[in-house]
């Protein structure tokens, strides 16, 4: 089944990191609607939120690619835990003495925020899941739509603990000793 | 102690045991070249490109099972490794490939010979770093060789700048290193065990496919144990051969585009494939909605993303094959098949796949066969890629794992040269023949000079057919004859050979094709025989593209059984 499927994963804080991650994904040739990534509470790290849409097996085919990268530590499709998902748009919108109270009507209806005025325009910025923003750009670009810009879609899962929940006695370690080269014999049939 | 960048970088590569690295220098390197002569436990193999050093460290790693280090300078000397190590990566060969790097302080600036090497070789590598800083050339070292080798192996790229090899920093070697994203699942799922065997245990057309896994995890004991136990019949992939001896009552042979008839027929009426160690390649499967049409199929492999790639499996386990061998031969009950074994007993009967035909002319599976004689099989195989490659695996018998080394993935041709450079430098005990064509020979001829210089005791049979001789025969088979691009204009390889101060013999006859063998086996060094084999001569069984495993061509000539 074709769908949204959004794929959240922890991962080193290191250049290079979203290069790789972009690179598989343009391999298996998934177009990706939208990528937001940021630090987390725990240093070094970070969380990356990734919206393809593509069938299901094709994604966790992708997700078992991208966890076998090495600065991957976690990556998880949590599409079917009922995330909370949200984004944030800014969009700056014409506006003149005549429209200025209709926007500011539908700003209302929508709780955004308008965080700039001027002669002409306004600049809104709404917060929601993504047919929120969808609506309100669509209600917008009646007025004129100058220049907008949109984050990506960022997400958690309901409840208790989620799949890239960080125990705190438990830390994100994996130590590899150093063990002294061997000969090893292999067998003579 | 305070030590060199270069020097961090040589005594990491000593503590972790490399004893050879195949390098070419540049002008980024100097610092390492000039650091290079106080270790003498690492052996410097000076390549003539670096295609040829990343194939010879690939070769070195598949016979020895142990990291192969390529060493390259910035820019050409970087993207010359590229095609060696992509081979690498598709045939999971452990491979840790040293670039230099311009100063840090001119990188992204286009400087002289600067390449975003790391940036090329993204999808190519299992991992790569651009190590700036000194202080951190140990632990990246460590990393780099840590991750090359565990779970499924890969190439590994570190590329150095020049500042960084020349900088100097206190020396610890570090004995941990912390790899939080990487953590190789080394033991399967118990119940997914139990319920594979007891798949097995109730199966009554069981067949085991088994892969380069095996070889790489070192499973052959436990392999024949539970082809043993159960009486399964063995087949592998090309890259499995030698996992399980092929003289073996319950080896049958390997599938394939080109492999045997009954191991395909085999694998197509099973009710069972327990398929090991193995990524279901196309040339492996045939179309593959239609790969074993009536089996379950229990998929053992380490890296989960293989699971459920190419087809759907039934069971996977997820895992180190040994450990999961070791657990689930256990709780597999003995059975003997007999019903199945003679079924696959007759359809070997019927396609003998492994006969050469009575022929005047120079037949390079006659060729194959005499090599095998003489040797008696006890002999590394290393192959270039093509016909003589297929047919390399099929008239030589592999008894020994890791006996036979090849380009399966990728199928780089020019591979065969440089990487028995490797397989000798590896084995040097073992007798090592280099199989190749006239044109992938030329390729990488220039590693005759190493081989030269480093006195390499290999032999080499060049198989002359004037053909891209694969090719053609798609073009014959497919094309309906339409030869375009494929009929080679080609050097005297015998004074090729003798230019590059080898000796050489050129033999046109099937009397003098054993002689010619033996007289290479007795010479020491490297010694090349140009056969000129039958030109026209195809492969066979064949597989014709977008057909199923049972739909293969079969020689349509009259045959002679030697093998029997």
């Amino acid at each position: 089944m074709i769908r949204k499927h959004i794929l959240v994963a922890l991962v080193e804080d290191r250049p290079g990191v979203l290069n790789r991650i972009a690179s598989t994904l343009r391999r298996r040739n998934f177009n990706i609607e939208s990528i937001a990534v940021g630090h987390i509470e725990i240093p070094n790290l970070s969380r990356m939120t990734i919206v393809v849409e593509a069938d299901d097996n094709k994604v966790e085919q992708v997700r078992k690619q991208l966890d076998r990268l090495i600065e991957v530590i976690r990556i998880s499709d949590i599409t079917n835990d009922n995330p909370v998902a949200r984004e944030m748009a800014m969009i700056k919108v014409k506006a003149t003495p005549s429209t200025r109270g209709e926007i500011i009507q539908v700003v209302d209806i929508f709780r955004a925020n308008i965080v700039d005025v001027s002669a002409d325009s306004l600049i809104i910025v709404v917060t929601g899941d993504e047919e929120k923003v969808d609506t309100l750009i669509e209600l917008l670009r009646g007025f004129g739509i100058r220049e907008m810009s949109r984050t990506g879609t960022i997400a958690l899962p309901r409840g208790g603990a989620g799949p890239l929940t960080i125990e705190e006695n438990k830390p994100l370690r994996h130590v590899v000793e150093h063990v002294a080269p061997e000969e090893e014999n292999l067998p003579n049939w | 102690m305070i030590k060199t960048g270069a020097e961090i970088l040589c005594e990491c590569l000593v503590k972790e045991g490399v004893e050879v690295i195949f390098g070419f220098p540049g002008g980024v390197l100097l610092p390492l070249y000039d650091t290079l002569p106080k270790y003498p436990q690492l052996r410097h193999i000076l390549v003539r490109h670096e295609q040829g050093a990343a194939h010879a460290a690939d070769g070195y790693a598949r016979v020895t099972g142990k990291v192969g280090v390529c060493l390259a300078t910035s820019g050409p000397g970087a993207t010359n490794l590229v095609t060696g190590i992509a081979t690498a990566h598709l045939d999971s060969v452990p491979m840790l490939a040293i670039t230099g790097q311009v100063p840090t302080f001119f990188i992204g600036k286009d400087a002289f010979q600067e390449v975003d090497i790391t940036g090329i070789t993204v999808p190519i590598t299992k991992y790569n770093h651009l190590v700036l800083d000194t202080a951190e050339l140990a632990t990246a070292v460590r990393e780099a060789l840590y991750i090359a080798q565990a779970g499924r192996p890969g190439p590994v790229l570190l590329d150095i700048p020049r500042d960084i090899l020349q900088g100097r920093t206190e020396f610890i070697f570090p004995d941990k290193v912390d790899l939080p994203g990487y953590k190789p699942r080394l033991y399967g799922h118990p119940a997914q065990i139990k319920k594979a065997a007891e798949l097995i245990n109730s199966a009554e057309r069981p067949v085991i496919i088994a892969g380069r896994g095996v070889n790489i995890s070192k499973a052959f004991s436990e392999l024949k144990e539970l082809a043993e136990k159960s009486q399964i019949p063995v087949v592998t992939t090309f890259l499995g051969i030698g996992c399980f001896p092929e003289s073996h009552v319950l080896s049958y042979g390997w599938l394939g585009m080109h492999g045997m008839g009954y191991a395909n027929k085999a694998v197509y009426n099973s009710d069972l494939v327990i398929a090991i160690g193995m990524r279901f390649d196309d040339r492996a499967t045939g179309v593959v909605s239609s790969f074993a049409p009536n089996a379950r199929i229990i998929h053992i492999d380490i890296d989960p993303a293989e699971i459920g790639k190419n087809l759907t499996v039934d069971v996977p386990i997820v895992g180190d094959i040994k450990n999961i061998l070791q657990v689930m031969n256990k709780q597999i009950v003995k059975r003997d098949h007999i019903a199945w074994l003679t079924q696959l007993d007759e359809l070997r009967s019927i396609h003998p796949a492994l006969e050469v035909r009575d022929h005047e002319g120079l037949l390079p599976q006659y060729v194959i066969k005499q090599i095998h004689e003489v040797t008696g099989g006890d002999a590394i195989i290393v192959t270039d890629v093509g016909q003589h490659q297929m047919w390399a695996g099929q008239y030589f018998f592999y008894d020994k794992p890791n006996s036979l080394v090849s380009s399966g993935g990728l199928g780089t041709m020019g591979f065969g040269l440089p990487a028995s450079m490797g397989a000798k430098v590896g084995a040097p005990d073992e007798t090592v023949w280099c199989i190749c064509g006239d044109g992938g020979f030329q390729m990488t001829v220039q590693e005759l000079a190493t081989m030269a210089q480093e006195d390499l005791d290999i032999n080499i049979a060049i198989f002359n057919n004037g053909w891209l001789g694969m090719v053609r025969q798609w073009q014959e088979l497919i094309y309906e004859k339409r030869y375009f691009g494929t009929k080679l204009y080609n050097p005297d390889f015998v004074k090729i050979a003798e230019a590059y101060g080898i000796k050489g013999r050129r033999v046109t006859r099937k009397i003098d094709v054993r002689p010619a063998i033996e007289e290479s086996m007795a010479h020491r060094g490297p010694f090349v025989i140009e056969f000129l084999v039958e030109p026209e001569e195809n492969v066979y069984p064949f597989v014709p593209p977008g057909k199923t495993l049972v739909e293969f061509l079969e020689m349509p000539r009259p045959t002679v059984n030697l093998k029997k």
